[in-house]
């Protein structure tokens, strides 16, 4: 046995202490703590309006929180705040530190824009300007997420759901982020669609060793992505800890109903 | 912890309140104390109901116990279970630490043969190699070739359970969880894994198992722990 194998990695990538955000006098998340580290998938379930999607907006810089504090440890300039963080520095780490995978592909993707081009772009925001090699990795990354070579050049309004949101994932993966935001990804999807789209996200958030912050309500969801999970209720983390403790050991009052509402198949 | 020991147990309590029944708390095991050596096995013991796989669960970190500790050997570490962070115990159930359950839990699409391969890749060990120690088990378990590169979903009973013995056989875990392991398998299945728990402990592993089938028992368990029953109070 190797004696490497205990040294799990020894810095959290982001640092999240005491985050709060209300909408004029409601509530939105308050009190929220925890730190992700590199590799680790953390999920955040809980029903309608229990402010998982506030939070994720916190996180991922789209909303200004009023209270706690943010860091992330990023390659170019390490432990940052961000709240602090000019405007620039943090579209810099949008494009090409993190990662946004939207519910509706249309909120992620430029429909107005063929296929190739929507992966692309990426590319082209950090900087690379060699056509045939942007095609290259657009062509690459359609088939990671198996897509067709030939629909290459067609436009994202042609393509299924499921294409959609497989295309708005390969987007988003082409820079090589570090964290990837998840708000319900497969959400919207048909079953046999979604167990696609999940098989995939699951080998390549091990591949790539993503950090991820996925938002769902499905509780299957969430067991098979993520590594451990936040409970929410009324904006509060009220249980987390292992996924597979948290379902099937849950503690909370609301865990323990949330989890007997679970659909058995 | 002393140097021959794999795994202690110290002062371990578990109790379940279920709060969707009006908080009815349910005592399952209280102050239990247990000790594993390399290259030994232990058996549950006790009536259906004692807390068998209460306990093998807790020790998996599947299930939180609410005091004492769970110390196992982690390379050079020891680690608790109980208090241990999320990262730490799937690090420890990703190196050290097997668990053969009763049931498989099939994942959509992935072919049987990667959900065999699955823990080894992620225990470090080359893809190629993962697969081909997949299908030697595979072979071993009787597992149809034809059946391989199909998701288990559509197995019989008795296949998704020799699937799931591949999985938990196929890293080289030093201590390693087994809930009936031989359950739903016929005499020739029952046999192969017999074998596997036997090899692993003559390379040193230590085995907890719940074995229901008394002649399993007494071929692999060196000695059992008995669970005592605990009165359930409201």
């Amino acid at each position: 046995m190797n004696a490497a194998l205990a040294i799990a990695p020894a810095s959290p990538l982001l640092e999240v202490r005491g985050v709060g955000h209300f909408y004029g006098n409601r509530l939105g998340c308050q009190e929220v703590s925890f730190d992700l580290y590199p590799g680790e998938v953390l999920g955040i379930v809980g029903e309608s309006g229990s402010g998982k999607t506030t939070l994720l907006s916190c996180l991922a810089g789209r909303l200004d929180f009023a209270e706690g504090r943010i860091r992330y440890d990023s390659r170019s300039d390490g432990l940052v705040d961000l709240a602090t963080l000019s405007e620039a520095k943090r579209r810099v780490l949008m494009r090409t530190e993190w990662g946004i995978v939207h519910q509706n592909p249309r909120d992620g993707l430029r429909m107005g824009v063929s296929a190739g081009a929507n992966i692309g772009e990426r590319l082209m925001a950090v900087g690379q300007r060699h056509f045939g090699k942007i095609r290259a990795a657009a062509g690459d990354w359609l088939a990671q997420v198996e897509i067709a070579a030939d629909r290459m050049d067609d436009l994202p309004m042609s393509f299924s759901g499921g294409m959609q949101q497989r295309l708005q994932i390969a987007r988003n993966l082409v820079t090589g982020p570090r964290l990837v935001f998840m708000d319900e990804p497969t959400g919207g999807l048909d079953v046999s669609v979604q167990a696609r789209l999940l098989d995939l996200l699951r080998r390549l958030v091990a591949d790539m060793s993503l950090s991820v912050i996925l938002v769902t309500h499905d509780l299957a969801v969430a067991r098979l992505l993520a590594h451990r999970l936040m409970v929410m209720k009324g904006g509060h983390v009220v249980e987390s800890g292992l996924t597979d403790q948290v379902l099937d050991d849950p503690h909370h009052p609301y865990t323990q109903l949330l989890v007997s509402s679970m659909l058995q198949v | 912890m002393d140097q021959s020991f794999v795994l202690q147990v110290r002062d371990l309590s578990k109790d379940f309140t279920v709060h969707t029944q009006g908080g009815v708390k349910i005592a399952v095991f209280a102050g239990l104390d247990l000790d594993l050596e390399a290259g030994r096995c232990v058996a549950l013991h006790g009536p259906s109901g004692c807390g068998k796989s209460t306990l093998l669960r807790s020790l998996y970190a599947n299930y939180k116990p609410d005091a004492g500790q769970i110390l196992i050997r982690h390379g050079e570490a020891v680690v608790d279970m109980v208090s241990a962070e999320p990262r730490i115990v799937l690090a420890v159930r990703r190196y050290t630490l097997g668990y053969v359950s009763q049931f498989l839990r099939v994942i959509p699409r992935v072919p049987a043969i990667d959900v065999v391969a699955e823990p080894a890749i992620l225990a470090g060990i080359p893809l190629a190699l993962a697969r081909e120690k997949a299908a030697s088990l595979l072979e071993r378990l009787n597992v149809s070739r034809r059946l391989w590169d199909l998701a288990p979903a559509t197995f019989s009973g008795g296949e998704q359970q020799r699937v799931n013995v591949a999985r938990g056989f196929i890293v080289d875990y030093p201590v390693l969880l087994l809930d009936e392991p031989t359950a739903s398998l016929d005499a020739g299945n029952r046999e192969t894994v017999v074998q596997l728990m036997e090899e692993a402990k003559a390379r040193g592993a230590g085995l907890v198992g719940i074995f229901h089938d008394k002649e399993i028992r007494d071929r692999i368990a060196d000695r059992l722990f008995d669970l005592p029953r605990l009165q359930s109070a409201a």
